[in-house]
């Protein structure tokens, strides 16, 4: 009864969960990006994850500090039923999966095989090259929430393991990785020390401020950081996350409300301080990047800034413009990209300056990841728009080959 | 108009589906509530497998008369496929999203003859 031009196949059902393999679930990705020749175009994904609580016991090794990595290891040996040692955060309420519903933020038990690469790395090449991607950022996940931990020195400490383990592994093992290092905020000697050590280090492209904090950015201890930064050419990135135990967002029951808005308003503060008290006219060679807080936040930052600044100029007094032309000259990953309203879209994307400001990211495997076809999807856009946002805006800003 | 098979009707249970396919086109097909429905695998949203994703009552929010909240609970009635890219819910009998009823899953036609089920594309 077929009529059969081309042979039926029946796929017995396969329902993806958490072991299905990464190529399975972005099948779909893979085919849009043939349809779209995404193999002909240079794409960088700003800001994907990998989940270093995995490789603890690899990560700790590098701690430098003997007694904190004797305790860290005996803590992984021989403790059940707790998570891996010394991180904070939100711990049980990591509810991203939506009720087991969204498989590949609950866990990624498919097999990795080897060939002696780790198994994040074959991990991230599986998504990659499925999306077409041709470089990628990688962040970690846990140790997003550490600059809200409350033993002051556990941030540099877990913070360097982590970098110095990310670049002899994860960017050795594979040139298309790349990380912007963690740098661990809270203690500006700190942070300056890991500028020092890593700015040169193969594969770092720059540094990245994890924005749940309180910590404000204007602070006069920030300065050198912000100039070691500007005279090596690295751009600074404030990566965004959630945080239910702020007090304001504990009114909100829902994950999906808290994380709308927590999400949001790390780097909301955070780019409030930074453009009022006038630092982009103190190292207007440092890109800064504001990351995976999706897009629609700026044109509200920017309307709101703009008209308190022109009744109370004098409050901003470093400020030769609107807070909005500094704005505009920042950059913005794009994930979550907030598109039911392409009005909206359209109107946010001629206020940032999409054509030349905005960085496409994947977050991927999180949650609310987009693939590249989102970009190329939008129908305001021309070719040249698409091929900046998708890659060449960042290939300008960063040093990608390095 | 051309039907492609899907199988013995006898092998569908109450929520069992089967995904077939022919050139790049999958459908999923589903049995809900005694009848077959089918759409096409590919969310809405972002394209991904929709057909692939978890099969769940939708979620009810229980209001006592004085409109406080009783708790949530899985309607027995209202059956949904969720995307597994991004969670994308849409009732299986409509194929719509519950929250925009213009969001919808692309639908096929389901027929049932001398126990084989068939989808018309």
């Amino acid at each position: 009864m077929d009529s059969g031009l081309e042979p039926r196949r029946e796929n017995p059902v396969r329902q993806i969960d958490v072991s299905t393999d990464t190529r399975e679930i972005l099948a779909r990705a893979r085919r849009q990006a043939d349809e779209r020749k995404f193999d002909d175009l240079f794409i960088v994904d700003m800001d994907s994850h990998h989940t270093e609580s995995e490789s603890w016991a690899d990560i700790i090794a590098y701690l430098d500090d003997e007694v904190i990595r004797a305790q860290a290891l005996d803590y992984l040996k021989n403790r059940t039923g707790t998570p891996p040692y010394g991180l904070n955060g939100d711990l049980a309420l990591r509810y991203q999966d939506c009720g087991g519903r969204i498989p590949h933020q609950a866990a990624r038990r498919e097999e990795a095989g080897g060939n002696g690469l780790h198994r994040d790395v074959v991990l991230a090449r599986r998504a990659y090259e499925s999306m077409s991607i041709d470089r990628q950022i990688v962040f970690p996940t846990p140790m997003l929430f550490l600059g809200m931990h409350p033993q002051f020195d556990m941030e540099p400490l877990l913070g360097n393991a982590y970098n110095r383990w990310t670049v002899d592994v994860l960017l050795a093992q594979d040139p298309k990785l790349k990380s912007m290092a963690f740098l661990p905020f809270n203690d500006a000697d700190e942070a300056l020390r890991t500028v020092e050590e890593f700015g040169d280090a193969p594969g770092v492209v720059g540094f990245m401020v994890t924005s749940v904090r309180n910590k404000p950015v204007h602070h006069n201890r920030y300065m050198k950081v912000y100039r070691a930064l500007e005279e090596r050419g690295l751009p600074l990135g404030f990566h965004a996350g959630y945080y239910w135990q702020d007090p304001s967002m504990m009114q909100i029951n829902r994950f999906a409300s808290m994380h709308a808005l927590s999400f949001v308003w790390c780097n909301v503060v955070h780019c409030t301080n930074w453009v009022m008290n006038g630092l982009p006219e103190r190292f207007p060679g440092l890109p800064v990047v504001w990351i995976e807080s999706g897009l629609s936040w700026v044109p509200w930052l920017m309307q709101r800034l703009d008209h308190t600044y022109m009744m109370r100029t004098s409050e901003a007094p470093l400020l030769k413009r609107k807070p909005s032309a500094y704005m505009a000259e920042m950059y913005y990953t794009s994930q979550p990209l907030e598109t039911d309203n392409l009005k909206a879209l359209e109107l946010t994307f001629e206020m940032t300056r999409a054509k030349t400001q905005l960085l496409y990211a994947s977050d991927w495997p999180h949650w609310d990841f987009d693939p590249p076809a989102v970009i190329w999807d939008i129908p305001f856009l021309d070719d040249e728009a698409r091929k900046n946002i998708l890659g060449l805006n960042a290939r300008r800003i960063f040093d990608l080959e390095k | 108009m051309a039907e492609i098979y899907v199988g013995k009707q006898e092998e569908f249970g109450e929520r069992d589906r089967k995904i077939v396919a022919q050139g790049d086109l999958e459908i999923g097909i589903f049995f809900v509530g005694g009848a077959f429905y089918a759409y096409e695998n590919n969310c809405v949203h972002q394209g991904g497998p929709v057909c692939q994703g978890k099969i769940l009552g939708k979620v009810e929010e229980v209001l006592g008369e004085d409109k406080t909240s009783k708790g949530l609970r899985f309607s027995e009635t209202d059956i949904h496929i969720v995307c597994p890219w991004h969670g994308y819910e849409y009732n299986l009998k409509t194929g719509r999203h519950p929250g925009d009823r213009n969001v919808r899953l692309r639908p096929y036609d389901v027929k049932v003859a001398d126990g084989e089920v068939y989808v018309v594309v």
